[in-house]
């Protein structure tokens, strides 16, 4: 949670810069934004690459279980599809594209800035922000409508970090391996599924 | 635009082939800090654009429904392979 503070706190902080004119924009343009996004991604797959514990402990889950991650992924997208016939000023792979953040806003949101522009991105910040938050929150009760599942498939990707600590007290202990898989494919799948969704 | 998934690739790989040696301390460090610099940029585009700044509370209520929407889904889904599973144990 504090660490998502920070992260928000820089976003509010290049805002400021921004209207009241401190760091004019001319600096930041020319690809700056891209290299720092080229090397983010590099240590994002290191990371992966170089956890040799992550890949072993999945062994011991149940395979019905691992295709939670895939249900994870088909609901968001049939929920931003619902959500794109709501709001006519969206199409729907731009809804697509936001809602396959899964939470993962930092990235999401980068990405989504990236190719489709400032106020989209914008809108995949906030929304992927207030999906981890309403996780955070609501956990006891998603546990109570939908079930021990629920919390880890609304947590998205950030169910092996931010939210692991409120669905291992919510859903149990027993949830906690699954829970870090999930996060894993998700976390996984998300540049793949926003550079497919911005590309349409 | 696949430029990126590429680097990815490349970086799993040498995470892998250095494996031996723990640098996640490094890495976690050095991915938070592109983050911030990621996200204050992207503040700053946005402060710059008038129209995004003023449209921002539309934005915000946009942004707010989508996650609702795709929680939700995420939600029904998780319960449909909860009951699924549940079903399976029974028989």
């Amino acid at each position: 949670m504090k660490s998502s503070i920070v992260i928000v706190g820089f976003f509010i902080l290049g805002t400021l810069c921004g209207v009241f004119d401190i760091l004019p924009a001319e600096w930041f343009e020319g690809g700056v934004s891209f290299y720092a996004l080229c090397a983010l991604m590099f240590c994002v797959g290191v990371g992966i690459g170089n956890d040799p514990h992550t890949v072993r402990n999945f062994r011991s889950l149940s395979v019905r279980l691992t295709l939670l991650p895939l249900f994870t992924i088909l609901g968001t997208l049939a929920g931003a599809a619902v959500a794109s016939l709501v709001l006519t000023t969206r199409s729907l792979p731009e809804c697509m594209a936001v809602g396959s953040g899964f939470a993962y806003y930092s990235l999401s949101s980068i990405f989504i800035t990236e190719y489709k522009g400032v106020e989209l991105g914008t809108i995949a910040l906030l929304s992927n922000i207030s999906r981890e938050i309403i996780t955070l929150l609501c956990a006891p009760l998603l546990v109570r409508f939908f079930g021990p599942l629920a919390p880890i498939a609304s947590g998205g990707a950030t169910t092996m970090d931010t939210t692991l600590p409120v669905i291992i007290r919510y859903s149990g202990r027993e949830y906690a391996i699954l829970s870090i898989f999930h996060g894993f494919i998700v976390d996984f799948s998300v540049p793949f599924l926003v550079t497919f969704f911005c590309s349409l | 635009m696949f430029t990126v998934i590429l680097i990815m690739s490349i970086g799993i790989m040498c995470g892998y082939f250095i494996r031996k040696r723990d640098i996640r301390g490094i890495i976690s460090g050095a991915t938070t800090a592109l983050i911030w610099l990621l996200l204050f940029v992207l503040g700053i585009e946005v402060g710059h654009n008038k129209q995004v700044v003023n449209s921002l509370a539309t934005l915000g209520v946009e942004a707010l429904f989508i996650a609702v929407v795709c929680l939700c889904g995420s939600c029904v889904a998780a319960w449909i392979l909860w009951r699924y599973i549940a079903k399976r144990r029974e028989d």
